[in-house]
């Protein structure tokens, strides 16, 4: 199974789609599989497929048309306000690992750059 | 849809089923768990209409399980019960005669989808592909309600996402599918509601999105809580 069993999936579901569509793997405006073609799709039950949708719309992420399906929104602004709080989560996920580890943010931030410099090199 | 009321079954001295009191809703998949001898077969018997409560009744819609409900009830056993000298094709079409809600049309698609071929005589299947057949065969009626008894055992890592599949193209709202299977890990994301049996007693019936929200635990988990550790086969 590709899920962590003990969160709930639907969260799960959510951040991957998300992730997708802050990448624009998925891009504005495009069409997303129905409820029952997204449960087949990613494996999971059909009343957690349509809780998904249900957050991503609660989330101003995707829209349901009444009979034509959902898809992910058009809003280029909100496309980008996603992408910035998925970079900002990642930040906070790097800071908080090297806090544990003992480590300043100047230290946060020089091993950021020598690692980029790293993998330019 | 489907509720059993103070159900219990005997053989002999042994209970296997002990007053137990369930209501199943449609637009759900249950998994049914408990160890080997937990009484998930015989209750799902009873409820299937196939064996006689020893005390306290089924209801389908509103009414006792009977020859009339077996046509809105399909059930997979884990008997084999097809005769070696028949093809894939045979087994749909002696379903065809007993089942009136049978598509052989959506059999054999639901064989193309998961990589059988109707000509193939059944002696010749692999385990794997009879109890792929199998689940063909149970999916292809046109029932209310889906019991499948352990349809991942015995089974490879690739045949059980082809199952899967095929379970949730089945799951569409109206419909209600119970799975009782011991291999908890291959239903955690595709069941919504657990039923937990012990001994022949109904332990608990859990929302498992809402127990990982509230709980933070698994399936597995509560699995391995109620039954003690070493229970859970992988």
């Amino acid at each position: 199974m590709d899920y962590d069993p003990m969160s709930p999936i639907w969260l799960q579901v959510v951040n991957r789609i998300k992730g997708s569509i802050a990448t624009g793997a998925i891009g504005p405006g495009e069409k997303l599989p129905g409820g029952r073609d997204m449960a087949v799709q990613f494996s999971i039950n059909p009343n957690t497929a349509a809780r998904v949708y249900q957050e991503l719309e609660r989330a101003g992420l995707c829209e349901t048309r009444r009979g034509m399906g959902t898809y992910v929104t058009g809003d280029a602004a909100r496309i980008a306000q996603l992408r910035t709080q998925m970079a900002a989560d990642a930040a906070g996920r790097y800071l908080r690992d090297l806090r544990i580890l003992g480590l300043s943010r100047a230290d946060a931030i020089r091993l950021l750059s020598e690692k980029e410099e790293n993998e330019n090199a | 849809m489907l509720e059993s009321r103070e159900l219990t079954k005997k053989f002999g001295a042994k209970t296997a089923v002990d007053r137990v009191s369930l209501k199943l809703e449609a637009g759900h998949i249950y998994a049914m768990l408990g160890p080997n001898g937990s009484g998930k077969t015989t209750w799902m018997k009873m409820a299937a209409g196939l064996i006689k409560p020893t005390a306290g009744d089924v209801l389908f819609a509103g009414s006792p399980v009977g020859i009339a409900s077996r046509r809105d009830v399909a059930y997979m056993s884990t008997e084999p019960y097809f005769y070696l000298w028949m093809t894939v094709e045979d087994a749909g079409k002696y379903y065809a005669d007993f089942f009136e809600d049978f598509s052989m049309e959506r059999f054999l698609s639901m064989l193309r989808s998961m990589d059988l071929n109707e000509k193939d005589k059944i002696k010749n299947l692999s385990s794997g592909m009879v109890a792929k057949m199998k689940i063909a065969l149970t999916l292809a009626r046109d029932a209310k309600v889906y019991m499948l008894d352990e349809p991942f055992n015995g089974i490879d890592l690739l045949a059980r996402d082809e199952i899967r599949t095929a379970i949730l193209h089945a799951a569409v709202p109206e419909k209600l599918l119970l799975l009782s299977s011991h291999l908890v890990e291959e239903m955690e994301a595709i069941a919504d509601r657990a039923i937990f049996i012990r001994m022949g007693k109904l332990i608990e019936v859990r929302d498992l999105e809402e127990m990982r929200e509230t709980d933070g635990v698994s399936m597995a988990d509560r699995y391995r809580a109620i039954f003690g550790h070493g229970e859970v086969q992988a």
